[in-house]
This record gives C-alpha cells, structure tokens and sequence, in this order.
C-alpha cells in the first residue's frame, strides 16, 4: 500500500471573484464556465493529472456548491483515487472555534493535517483563476535541480503592463532576490503566475510563522514570500512560455474565449497529449439547420442553431433560433437566443433567454463615444424580454 | 421501488452479418451510430433510465470494440457495487464452444439467471434505435397480469412480426417477409418476463435443441401463456441492414425524430472522449447536419452525420454521408451518399459517389 506522495497539490479556489459581477453572484470563479464546454477550474486539475500529479485538495470557500458538485468524486480528471485523488477542503469548525479561510496562506495553514497525510516532499500551490496548459513535473524538476525552497512560475509580460503584476527581479541563474507587488517602476517583466512550489518543510514553517504573526494578511504575495526571502532562502523563478490568461474580468474572460477562435492562438485545446477533461452532461450532437450560417466559431454539444453564428463561441445546449445573429459573443451553456435577436459583443451567462427581436451589445465601431463601449454580459437564468435594447458594457443580473 | 427488481439482458450480435462491412470487426451493438454513438448505448440508456442496474451483456464474437466501448459501464452509471454490469462471454459453459443463438446463449449463462435474485428480466437485442420508456411497459405487463410482454413498432422493417387481437394478446409470430403486407406489427425484440419463466423456457427450448429464440420459443408457446404486445409510438427502427442503417441515421436530421430519440428527460448516455467542442472555419458552409464535438470543418456539410473527431478541408463537399470518429477529408473532395468508418482518410480533390438506396460503405482505416 502507497502511504507517501512526493508532490501533492493545494488548488485556491475559494476566490469570489468579484470583478466578473453577475457571472460569480451565486458560483465560485473556478466554477465559471469556459471554452464551449470548460470550467475554468479544468485547466489546472487536467494539468495536474497530465503531469502525473494525482493528489489535489481544492480549497473552497465562496459560494462552493456547484463547484463541489462539478469536482464530485473526480472521475472526469482520472482524479478518484484509492490513495490520494481530489479532496473538497472548506473551511471548518475545529476545538478552539470556527474559522473562515483569512487568506491564501492561512487557508494552506488550516489544512496541514490533510498535507500531512500524504507525507509529501513537496507542495504545488495552484489557483483557479486562469487559462493554460502546464507541465507541473517539468517545474518540479527545475525545483528539485536547482534545490530550491520555493519555486514561482513566471511568465514575460509586456514591460508597459508589468505595473499589474508581481514582479519577480530575478539574477541570471533565475534566482530571486526581490519581489515587488504591483511596482511602479518594474525593474523586470517577469510576472508571477501564482503557481509555487515548495519544499514541504519550509512551507509548514513559514505558514506557521505566519499565523503566529497578529499582523499579516495570511497572503502567499505579500507575506509567506516576502518572508523567505528575507530570509534568504533559495528562491527561483521558473519560466513559463506559452498562453496564460487571468480571466478575472469580464473583457478578459470574454477575450480567452475569442482566443481559442484565433489560428494562430497556442492554447491548442485539441492536443491528444494535452487533454483538457471536463464534466459533462449527456447531450447529443449539435445540430446545424438548414438556413444557418456558422463561420469561425466553436459549437458544442447540444447546441441547436437557425441564425447566423460569427465569430463566436456556443457553450452546450445553447439555442440559436431562426433569423438571430450572434458576432464575437460567448453564449454559456443552456442559453437560448430568441427569433431574430441580435446579440454583439456580449457573454450570455448560462440559461439566460434573449427574448424575440432583443439587441444585446454594439459593435465598437457602431459606438460613437469610445468609452461607453464593452462587452455587454446577461447574468445567468435571466430573461431578457422581446424586443428589449441591451446596451454594450452592460451588466445585468447582478 | 419495483424497478430494483428487474434486471437487464442485452444481446450484442443480434444481426451482426446484415451489416457485413460495419461489423467486420466489431458487434452489432458497437456499430458507430449518430455522430457520437454505439447501438448498443439506446439500449443500455433504456434500461437504467428505467432505475435497472444489473444488466448481463451476451457476446458472441468480435466482441473487442464491445468490451472496449462498455468498459465497466461507468458512462451507464453501471459500475455498481451490488450488480451492475456483466459480460456474458461466449464461453459460458465448455461443453459446445460458441454459442449458436440466444437460447444456446442463454443456457450457458443459467448460473447468473439462476443466482440472480430479482423477479423480472428484460431482454433486450442491441440493434434498435429507440428511447422507450421501459417503464411504462413494466406497469403494463403487471397491469394485465402479462406472463410476456414484448414490444413492438407498426409499419417498420424487420424480422418478425406479431399478430395481435383486440386486447393487445398476441395470437401469432411470424417470420415470413412478405414485404406487401404494410403497416405491420413489428416486434422490436424487447420483452419482458418472469425470470423463473425464462429460465424454464430456456431449459425446455435446449433439451428440444431449439436454437431460434424468437421461432422456437415465442412462436411455439404464443397459446399456452399469456402474450401481450406494446406498442412503441414514438420514433423506433431496427437496424438489419446497411440500407436501414444509413436510413436511421439520416433520419436524425428530422428535430421530431430527435426529440424523440435524445428525449432530456431520458439521456442516452455514451462513452466520453474528452473532445473540444466542434470548430468551423472561415469558409465553412453546413446545413441540415448533425456533428459531434472535437470535429475541424472548413468545407461544405449538407444533410449529413459527422462524428467526434472528423476534419473536412478547404472546398470539400459532403453531401448525404456518414463520416465516422476521426475521418479526414482533405481538400477539394466531393462526397455523396458514404459511409466511411472510423480513421478513414479522402485525400485531396476525390470525388466519391454512392446512390440512395446503395450508400458506399468506405471501411475502417482506409485511405482513397
């Protein structure tokens, strides 16, 4: 019988993930969906499992119904284990009282004895929040060569946005030697990507530095970090190329999707030695009428279309009825869009109704004053009546 | 739950040598079917959507891509502690080697009749695309107190046919095809009985050396106990022949025939593959098509079953075809009425033709 794992990894996916409005009004971010028939939360559990990462805790907090509901046993990952696989952690009640999760940090903090049990060498710490394909390993392997305590995946962002990020100052063997949060002056473009790993017995010490520590925020950025590195443990930056994609806003979350439809984008959702796995309903094939036209996009299961479908992106079981036009939009699973709407520009969240003749969004070049134009999102289960004017930017349903 | 006390019986080679090219190297029941499919999933779908989770599968030969599709029955929700899925291998019993017919099948496999517990089994062929309620045809054999009750389509092509009375009794099984005679009672091979009266039947058809389930059981014993036919309403075909098969198919691109078929109420479940969703391309052109995910189409699609995995080219036409999983069109190709099995390839600017009535069956792996 296993009784140790070398790596285990602890996904954050408590976050509420506010800046995507109504789209996170009664789900967790991890839980929103993505890619035709993704959730967000997909991207790291599928690289966990294709980089033979086979035990995930997933800490949870906001709103963890339906996420809990989405990981279920994990069997759509090959994450249901005998030993190890994906475990739900919430916050719970404990002999010295009942805590919420305060921070990145301390949500790691209160779950030492799940860690524990598998007596790792190492702990990935992951996020839910964004878009790409990793090979976890090949950043253990560079943890374990340069015997590091704590490994940061970064990646090259433009210098001018750098400013967003934390910022890894790095020397030439990758070394950190300073991080700045959000700097205004980057020295580096190097970003963290929020993806550590560390030695296990480093962590435990410094998580426990740190709850004894009455003014910290409990935070990987700004405090467990900032603390080794005073501390002058071995730190290094480990490069990441390839798409990465916060999808925290709804612009962003709108553009990832628009991604995928771009040829050139290095996503490749299709990789057979990639795979993306998903949890799935059991629907049949899409079907195409006869008066459809569907150029540049991506369908998905379920779908039934008779409009006109550009540029966009149809999650499953998604309704396109006779005469509707949809361009440069995400329509989330279950959406239906009435006879002859027009929807532009626009995230229809999932189950939402664009009721008959109903204009949802504008074109950026159709809108005089530039800064009234963006995309426009319908909250989940929302009805937009007949012939209703939806104008861009617009967030409904929150 | 009076559900809990039936258990299923699918046949997966019912006709196998109907569809010579399709079921060169695989059953009946795992002939690719609508875009992401295998027959044998509208049976296996019927019967746990009935709350039925002990099912025995009978195999017979070829039965690799079978076991390799149903696996331990997970996407049925039949991986199960406390019955679920069996495979009924055809070497049940040493004695005669392979079985011959579904009575040689079944008495090779008397043990797992005999050792189940429940009081009821549903037998059921692997070749009809169809959502029964199976149900709905429990509460009807126990309403009238049926000894057999066995499902039937009118006006449909098959291969035996039932004659029925005013109360629904059936007075004759026939097998003669006297294709004038429209409008026919067609039995779908779905029936239900007691277990104990099965296992009796089977016991008595072998010491007879009876080997014809439907001839020399059902057609023999149609007095001596009560017989009931029930009539499936909605959308059901047999599928004994490439023609029907390709028929059925078509048939799908009909919304009423799909409602019927993908009813939401009553999933048909299949194995996944983790495809990303379909994606058209710039020039792409489809109508009146039905395509599963992880397809690339750039070309023409009109009237057309398009599995997971397809890719069509710049320029391509498919027109009236069955493309199935992973199949590549290249650029420029013409195609009418095909069916081209799984993995094949059209390389650049072929025109290939088949007629209507006489769809052109391309085999698996092939390139043209």
């Amino acid at each position: 019988m296993k009784y140790k794992t070398e790596c285990i990894a602890m996904l954050l996916a408590g976050g509420q993930g506010s800046r995507l409005g109504a789209l996170t009004k009664n789900i967790a971010k991890p839980a929103v969906p993505y890619g035709g028939k993704y959730r967000i939360i997909d991207f790291p559990l599928s690289n966990c499992i294709n980089s033979g990462i086979d035990t995930v805790g997933v800490l949870t907090q906001y709103q963890p119904l339906e996420l809990t509901d989405y990981i279920g046993s994990g069997q759509p990952w090959d994450l249901d284990r005998l030993f190890g696989g994906v475990h739900v952690l919430p916050p719970y009640q404990q002999i010295k009282g009942t805590d919420w999760y305060r921070g990145t940090a301390n949500a790691i903090y209160q779950n030492l004895g799940f860690i524990e049990r598998y007596q790792p060498e190492y702990v990935l710490i992951l996020s839910g929040d964004h878009i790409y394909k990793m090979d976890y390993s090949k950043m253990l392997d560079f943890h374990i060569r340069n015997q590091a305590d704590c490994s940061i995946a970064v990646i090259e962002v433009p210098m001018e946005e750098a400013s967003r990020f934390g910022i890894m100052n790095t020397d030439a063997e990758n070394r950190v030697y300073e991080f700045e949060e959000k700097p205004k002056n980057p020295k580096s473009n190097k970003a963290s990507m929020g993806i550590y790993v560390f030695n296990w017995a480093a962590l435990r010490y410094y998580l426990t530095e740190d709850e004894n520590n009455k003014n910290s925020s409990n935070d990987f950025g700004k405090d467990i970090i900032p603390a080794m590195l005073a501390d002058n443990q071995r730190m290094f930056a480990y490069p990441f190329e390839g798409y990465w994609k916060d999808v925290g806003t709804i612009d962003s979350l709108w553009e990832a999707n628009m991604d995928i439809l771009n040829p050139k984008m290095s996503l490749e959702l299709d990789d057979p030695g990639w795979r993306i796995y998903a949890r799935t309903r059991a629907l049949p094939p899409h079907f195409i009428n006869g008066r459809a036209t569907v150029q540049n996009s991506l369908v998905s299961e379920g779908c039934f279309v008779d409009g006109e479908v550009t540029d966009s992106v149809l999650f499953s079981g998604a309704v396109v009825e006779e005469g509707a036009v949809i361009r440069d939009s995400v329509i989330m699973p279950g959406a239906v869009i009435k006879k002859g709407a027009v929807v532009q520009y626009a995230i229809v969240a999932e189950n939402a109704v664009v009721g008959e003749r109903a204009v949802v969004g504008k074109r950026p070049e159709d809108c005089l004053d530039k800064e009234k134009w963006g995309v426009a999102t319908i909250g989940p289960g929302l009805q937009i009546p007949a012939g209703k004017i939806v104008e861009p930017k617009a967030m409904l349903g929150l | 739950m009076r559900s809990k006390n039936i258990m299923g019986i699918v046949f997966s080679n019912t006709n196998d040598e109907k569809l010579s090219e399709l079921t060169a190297a695989r059953t009946i029941g795992s002939v690719p079917f609508g875009c992401r499919y295998r027959l044998i999933d509208f049976a296996l779908s019927a019967i746990v959507n009935a709350g039925i989770y002990k099912v025995g599968v009978v195999t017979k030969r070829n039965y690799q891509s079978l076991m390799d599709h149903i696996g331990n029955g997970r996407p049925w929700d039949l991986a199960r502690k406390n019955g679920g899925l069996s495979m009924l291998s055809p070497y049940g019993y040493a004695e005669n080697g392979v079985y011959k017919g579904k009575i040689d099948a079944l008495y090779g496999n008397l043990s797992y009749l005999e050792c189940a517990t429940e009081e009821y089994i549903l037998m059921t062929d692997a070749n009809v695309v169809a959502n029964i309620d199976i149900e709905k045809m429990i509460d009807r054999h126990v309403k009238m107190q049926a000894d057999i009750t066995l499902a039937y389509k009118k006006g449909i092509s098959g291969s035996i046919y039932l004659d029925l009375d005013e109360d629904g009794i059936i007075t004759g099984v026939n097998t003669d095809s006297d294709a004038t005679l429209l409008g026919r009672n067609v039995s779908l091979n779905i029936l239900l009985l007691r277990r104990d009266l099965l296992i009796g039947l089977i016991k008595n058809a072998y010491r007879h050396n009876f080997t014809d389930f439907g001839v020399d059981v059902l057609q023999r014993e149609v007095g001596n106990y009560k017989m009931y036919g029930y009539e499936i309403t909605r959308h059901a075909l047999v599928i004994d022949s490439i023609q029907s098969y390709f028929e059925a198919n078509m048939r799908l691109l009909d919304k009423h025939v799909r409602d019927e078929v993908f009813d939401p109420q009553r999933p048909v479940y299949t194995k996944l593959r983790d495809d990303m969703p379909a994606r058209y391309g710039f020039d792409a052109k489809i109508c009146d098509s039905l395509i599963a995910d992880g397809c690339v189409i750039e070309g023409e699609v009109k009237n057309s079953i398009i599995f997971r995995g397809v890719r069509i080219g710049k320029g391509a036409k498919v027109e009236n075809c069955i493309l199935m999983q992973s199949g590549r069109v290249d650029k420029n190709c013409s195609l009418g009425y095909i069916v081209a099995d799984k993995n094949v390839h059209i390389k650049e600017g072929r025109t290939l033709m088949g007629y209507k009535s006489f769809p052109l069956v391309i085999g698996k792996g092939l390139t043209v």
